[in-house]
């Protein structure tokens, strides 16, 4: 038994108090300064060793849970691990990630997903929750074993061909079916292939000019309004991957209206680069879906503003430097975004007043976890609820350094901009693994960890 | 001029430096002996990644005549194609010492990477870098037009010219546009809608699908033909070829209502009976062999003006 005292702390923003956790729950919300000698004389005679944290000025929010996250192992562990991208993640404030499946062997069978999961488990910086590929090899021909994956000890419900689009209209049919046997979801990488074949960058005024092949937005929104019509026809739910287009909002917006049971993410990046960026040719302004324009920029922001769109995820995509640095049409696409998603996004929805802090919290903790139904994680900063924290420090300003970074990729394109906001502390299952800003110590895996239900109690994403 | 990436990197004022400067040189080609010894121990590297070679003996041309040593590499197929990343062959050219690099390369943007990325010191020239610019293609046309049109001298304030081909893939297109609205002049593009890039009107263009209606609406000085490659058709660019030489091919009749004065203008190399007929190509207007020579004229400028400024280390 472990006990841990938050001292005056004010979660979501609100009136402060002293948080007070045993083991992996929130015990009790005290008034501030209510955790007296007396209350931390009776945790240290039932619990022992009490640890605390001053939260003097900062702000408690429910654990990040990213629906979108690139950690590459197995395969590319000279881009990421599991357990380099589990750190990130905890300097980042998320309690829990979704590794997706575009990993080599691709994680289309339950072997390869309990493989992550167990890494995930070990390395206890933060929940690794894997996402299981759709289609074998993601080719978008055959169904995985989806249930196979779902019934395992990771316990998967989102499914995702990320990196490609399950093209096939059937295939996307029978997927979207098959997984409500198991509440599943199926996350869609929205892009048609033959309109983006060879795709550098947003077709548009900068392409023209820079001569690099253009990545329509039509491409992304066709897909959208189709996959739509498809969850809608079979009384599925989807899940819309990096939404890019003033478009797709304009499209989900309508979705919504219709009742279809439709839930969207956006990246940080999205809501604050622009195609602008790609004049210099530096690929690490290289993403897909691509850096779009101004307006789209702000649509999204808009987006997230009206409930829109869903979720912010991060879509941390590591690569090694040699990937990064060639010519434009040579480059991995891609971008690191778990050190830097929630400073972003305090930068592009917070300081402009499209969000509050609860509303944060939302997009970045409770409805992420409600659309993965991954079971404790976004509770509420209740008593009775998991100790996934987030502690953050609203007043401080940094400049991005990669070198500083855990991930072990370097290819932000924030490096050198200035942005709000500090992770103080992360708190996995009552446990802090991030404490004054670093890294401290992972969670030891115990047997109660992670149990592979995968079944969310009252969740209600859409 | 410390490098040229691109067209628009240049002003009017440079612009017609490099035209006056060409003018120069072109008059030294004509002597006995036509060599200039202003770089001499200075070592002009040739970076071509892609298979051009009218255009890598022009620079050689160029920088032979300027007394320069000159080092042609041949980097057979780009990281791209998994050969060495542009940044190894960049650290060899440095280690080598050399002052200028002109580089040919099959991606967009690698001139820009090799003078931005802090591999390498020299000056470097952009020969063409995918479907983004060929600048010394555009001062070269620019110099034939202003010979042509202008008297030799000047900008080319007011000239009419049409752009003809596949604007959409076309280097030579982006950087023509951007260097002839910089001298002043009125550039028309005409190409089928498929061949035009999205975002084209942003560009300080004037632009038409009708080649007919673009060549008869005012007067027209000069046409400039772009090479159009038969490998479009397969990606439904245009149904055949047949269909785009009776569109948008450019052949004597076509030229037939122009002013006395107007000239034709090729990047080469043509294909003839596709995007410029023989009796166009070969006939009076034709100012395309009279590019070559002023490709050489024109790249020495380039050369001369971005080496012989600075230091001798």
């Amino acid at each position: 038994m472990t006990a841990l005292v938050i001292h005056d702390v004010a979660p979501l923003g609100g009136e402060r108090v002293d948080l007070v956790v045993i083991d992996a729950v929130i015990d009790a919300l005290l008034p501030a300064h209510g955790a007296d000698a007396a209350v931390l004389e009776g945790l240290r005679r039932n619990h022992g060793e009490v640890a605390r944290v001053d939260g003097a000025g900062l702000i408690a929010l429910p654990g990040l849970v990213d629906l979108h996250t690139h950690l590459r192992e197995p395969g590319r562990e000279d881009a990421e691990t599991v357990l380099t991208g589990s750190r990130a993640a905890a300097r980042g404030g998320f309690t829990a990630v979704h590794a997706m499946a575009n990993t080599a062997p691709v994680a289309d069978t339950a072997g390869v997903v309990e493989q992550v999961w167990r890494l995930g488990r070990e390395a206890g910086w933060t929940e690794v929750r894997p996402v299981g590929a759709v289609t074998l090899g993601l080719e978008g021909k055959q169904l995985a074993e989806l249930g196979a994956m779902a019934d395992s000890a990771a316990g998967v419900r989102v499914f995702s061909d990320d990196g490609h689009c399950v093209d096939d209209a059937l295939v996307m049919r029978r997927a979207l079916e098959y997984v409500r046997a198991f509440d599943g979801v199926i996350a869609q990488h929205a892009q048609e292939p033959r309109l983006t074949d060879g795709a550098q960058m947003h077709e548009g005024t900068v392409s023209s000019v820079l001569g690099l092949r253009g990545w329509p937005a039509v491409a992304e929104e066709a897909i959208i309004a189709r996959d739509m019509l498809l969850a809608d026809h079979v009384g599925s739910r989807l899940h819309v991957c990096h939404v890019s287009t003033a478009g797709s909002v304009e499209l989900i917006r309508w979705g919504r209206s219709r009742g279809v049971a439709v839930t969207a993410e956006v990246t940080p990046h999205h809501l604050v680069l622009d195609h602008e960026r790609a004049r210099g040719y530096d690929p690490l302004f290289k993403v897909n879906p691509p850096l779009r324009t101004a307006d789209d920029v702000a649509a999204l922001r808009a987006g997230v503003a009206d409930g829109t769109i869903d979720i912010v995820a991060t879509d941390h995509a590591p690569h090694p430097p040699e990937a990064k640095e060639g010519e434009w049409a040579g480059a991995a696409m891609g971008m690191t975004g778990l050190e830097t998603a929630l400073s972003v996004a305090i930068h592009a929805l917070v300081e402009p007043g499209h969000l509050d802090w609860a509303g944060l919290a939302r997009v970045m903790s409770t409805a992420p976890a409600a659309i993965g139904r991954v079971a404790g994680q976004g509770e509420p900063l209740a008593a009775g609820s998991t100790a996934n924290l987030v502690l953050l420090d609203p007043a401080a300003r940094a400049v991005v350094d990669p070198a500083q970074h855990a991930s072990r990729g370097r290819n932000t394109p924030f490096a050198g901009m200035e942005l709000p906001g500090a992770v103080v502390a992360t708190v996995l299952r009552g446990h802090p693994v991030v404490l004054g800003g670093r890294l401290a110590t992972p969670r030891p895996a115990g047997p109660e960890q992670g149990s592979g239900s995968g079944s969310a109690p009252g969740a209600s994403a859409r | 001029m410390r490098h040229l990436l691109s067209a628009g990197d240049l002003s009017a004022a440079e612009a017609i430096e490099v035209l006056d400067v060409a003018a120069q040189m072109a008059a030294t080609s004509g002597r006995q002996i036509n060599k200039l010894p202003a770089l001499r121990g200075r070592t002009v590297v040739n970076l071509f990644y892609e298979d051009s070679t009218r255009t890598r003996l022009s620079f050689e041309a160029a920088a032979k005549r300027l007394s320069a040593d000159v080092i042609t590499f041949s980097a057979k197929g780009s990281s791209v194609s998994k050969g060495e990343s542009l940044k190894d062959t960049a650290l060899t050219l440095a280690a080598i010492g050399a002052d200028a690099v002109v580089v040919r390369h099959p991606a967009s943007g690698a001139a820009h990477r090799l003078a931005t990325a802090g591999w390498i010191d020299a000056a470097v020239l952009n020969a063409g870098d995918g479907t983004h610019e060929h600048p010394t293609q555009a001062l070269l046309d620019a110099f034939t037009l202003r010979r042509a049109l202008a008297g030799g001298t000047g900008d080319l304030a007011g000239v009419r010219v049409v752009i003809v081909g596949d604007v959409l893939h076309s280097r030579v297109a982006r950087s023509n546009v951007l260097l002839l609205h910089t001298l002043g002049a009125h550039v028309t593009l005409v190409a089928p809608p498929t061949l035009l890039p999205v975002g084209v009107g942003s560009w300080p263009c004037e632009v038409s699908t009708d080649l007919d209606e673009a060549l008869t609406r005012g007067p027209v000085d000069a046409v400039m033909v772009l090479r159009v490659q038969l490998e479009r058709m397969q990606a439904s660019f245009f149904p055949s070829a047949r269909e785009y030489t009776r569109r948008y091919g450019v052949d004597a009749t076509r030229l037939q209502g122009l002013p006395e004065h107007a000239v034709l203008l090729h990047p080469g190399p043509m294909n003839r009976g596709l995007e410029i007929s023989a009796d166009a190509a070969d006939g009076p207007r034709s100012r395309i062999v009279e590019q070559v020579a002023n490709g050489v004229s024109t790249r020495m400028a380039v050369l001369y003006l971005m080496l012989a400024g600075s230091e001798t280390p």
